[in-house]
């Protein structure tokens, strides 16, 4: 219906929404990401409208099988490729802070 | 030479022929590339060099015999969230403006197999993530028909070069309408197989169970040819299908008689513009006149599929993108305390605004106490989508529509209302949802002089319908070529 009102979004959303995301938001793209935001939750109400009791969610397009291979090694180390991109790096390992205090 | 007029096909036989070197091919690609950029702007990074270097190889394995495809030695570019071993690979973002991957994408490996030349990566918007190529880092793409207008999104680059003459063929990706409508909008023939038809491995992820690679050139031959060699079962990507029926060209037959074609009642109402309705009619009355049997029917849930569409893609993509954090590869941070405070400033300055949308969307979406409102009821509505396109495939061979409601909007009138601008996606999405082969070819332009695309959906696994389709209608129907372009128009002929 047109005139349904989706929850407003609260600031506590917002932040976990942030958290989730891993994104961090001035004062500015907080306010304008809780109207984006509703305006879109809004539009997407719509599929409220919708008798979807009879389905199940469908992921897959049509039928599909897992696939399954032997398990046997078949890559090489690889590891100069894998660091080729890495912003900083230490011997063969990726240099971050640190997580354990 | 001036080769900007020929398909690739073409070319692809006077390389053959020996009336032009691969290295003259992409001498005068890279000439018509650097020419026209400053006006179009379809280019991230030319590859002056290394499409040199391909050129001598394939030209060697040409003469000495051992590359007589279709498409041997045809330059091609590629759109820029395509992995290409050595050479920039930057998905329109600032977060891999470093980036270089160390492999190459399989679809672009087998274009490489069968002898083709990548000459550089086309811009696009940023993740894949729009419908105009403006939400690129790197600034947009003009629509080579009015240099005021946008191309469409997200493969505006590859469309756009192609309809320029930079390039005589591109490769996009397609997960919402990406390259059906930019090659609407541009005057071009775009393809999106079934999904599971090319392999994903080496595109970069933004909805991992809607994401197509799909060619775009001058005419269906050509998007007939780069499907074949596209289309192949890979191992490393487990949602690829086998498929034994990819010998593409052998639909390109000029035969639409007994075909039933459906047009939807509920996609030609209110929001269509009156000049792409009429142009998309009268392609259907062309059909018919050749013998198709057109007739309209009702396919229902259309006004469902956005909001679903929507829902499914931000969800896939807040997954998908959560990989760009700093710590492998693109961009970090230079300052922060923390691994987790680096993860947000990296993400925070490193993306643009449209993907902090729809990544903040799918997160909320996919969220404890929201995930069965919002995402289990995208995912059932597409269900029922399915369902509604499985209805109507059981009593037609094809679904004739616009590629887009409307022809190119203005270069900065898009983004102010994102809602608006996901609308424009109506036809297009829940082809996506459905895992359908969809194919754009132009029809006509409307009193602006932007082109008008006309959309040909097929059910799983029968491109060959549809390429059949478009290639009697197309073999019916003056040429359109972008007076930009210049040079003289050449088109394949088919069978």
């Amino acid at each position: 219906m047109a005139d349904q009102k989706t929850d407003p979004i609260t600031d506590e959303t917002l932040e976990y929404v942030a958290i989730l995301a891993k994104l961090e938001l001035s004062e500015d793209e907080k306010k304008a990401a809780k109207q984006d935001m509703e305006r879109m939750l809004a539009y997407i109400d719509q599929l409220k409208e919708l008798d979807t009791g009879q389905v199940e969610p469908l992921s897959h397009a049509f039928a599909a099988e897992n696939v399954f291979r032997e398990d046997v090694a078949v890559h090489t180390d690889g590891h100069e490729d894998t660091l080729l991109n890495a912003p900083q790096k230490n011997g063969r390992c990726f240099t971050v802070p640190k997580t354990v205090i | 030479m001036d080769l900007t007029g020929f398909s690739a096909i073409a070319l692809a036989k006077k390389i053959q022929a020996k009336e032009i070197s691969v290295e003259e091919a992409v001498r005068d690609t890279l000439a018509q590339i650097e020419k026209k950029e400053p006006d179009i702007h379809s280019f991230i990074t030319v590859d002056a060099k290394g499409a040199l270097a391909q050129a001598r190889e394939v030209q060697k394995k040409i003469d000495a015999g051992s590359l007589t495809g279709a498409l041997a030695g045809v330059p091609i570019a590629v759109k820029d969230n395509l992995c290409t071993k050595g050479l920039l690979t930057t998905c329109g973002s600032k977060m891999l403006s470093d980036f270089v991957p160390a492999y190459t994408a399989e679809a672009v490996q087998r274009l490489k197999h069968a002898g083709m030349v990548v000459v550089g990566k086309t811009n696009m918007d940023e993740f894949a993530m729009g419908s105009t190529t403006e939400t690129s880092y790197y600034g947009p793409t003009k629509n080579p028909w009015n240099l005021a207008h946008v191309p469409g999104g997200s493969s505006g680059g590859s469309c756009a070069a192609v309809a320029a003459g930079q390039c005589v063929c591109a490769l996009g990706s397609d997960t919402g309408g990406s390259i059906r409508q930019p090659s609407a909008f541009c005057g071009v023939t775009g393809i999106k197989p079934t999904y599971g038809t090319v392999s994903r491995y080496g595109l970069v992820a933004y909805g991992s169970s809607l994401d197509q690679v799909a060619p775009v050139a001058k005419d269906v031959s050509d998007c007939a040819a780069l499907l074949e060699v596209l289309a192949a079962h890979d191992p490393k990507d487990s949602t690829c299908v086998k498929r034994d029926d990819t010998d593409f060209t052998s639909a390109l037959v000029r035969d639409v008689k007994g075909m039933k074609i459906g047009i939807p009642r509920d996609y030609f109402a209110d929001g269509l513009d009156a000049q792409v309705k009429e142009s998309v009619l009268h392609a259907a009355d062309v059909l018919r006149d050749l013998g198709a049997e057109v007739s309209e029917f009702d396919l229902s849930l259309v006004k469902y599929a956005v909001p679903a569409y929507y829902v499914i893609a931000c969800a896939e993509a807040s997954s998908n993108l959560e990989r760009f954090d700093g710590v492998k590869y693109g961009w970090r941070a230079k300052q922060y305390e923390g691994l987790h405070d680096m993860y947000k400033k990296t993400r925070s300055e490193a993306f643009g605004a449209e993907v902090k949308r729809r990544i903040m969307l799918g997160s909320f979406v996919l969220s404890s106490g929201y995930y069965d409102a919002y995402y289990l009821k995208a995912l059932r509505t597409k269900a029922l989508i399915k369902q509604a396109f499985d209805k109507a495939f059981a009593s037609f061979d094809l679904i004739l529509c616009p590629a887009a409601p409307y022809t190119a909007p203005k270069i900065g009138e898009s983004l102010k209302d994102p809602i608006q601008m996901y609308l424009g996606d109506i036809y297009t999405v829940a082809v996506n949802l459905a895992g359908l082969p969809g194919i754009s070819l132009p029809v006509g332009v409307d009193a602006a002089g932007l082109p008008i695309g006309m959309q040909l959906i097929g059910d799983c696994f029968q491109e060959k319908k549809l390429i059949r389709a478009a290639f009697t209608y197309e073999q019916e129907s003056a040429f359109m070529r972008c007076p930009y372009a210049g040079g003289k128009a050449e088109r394949s002929g088919g069978k």
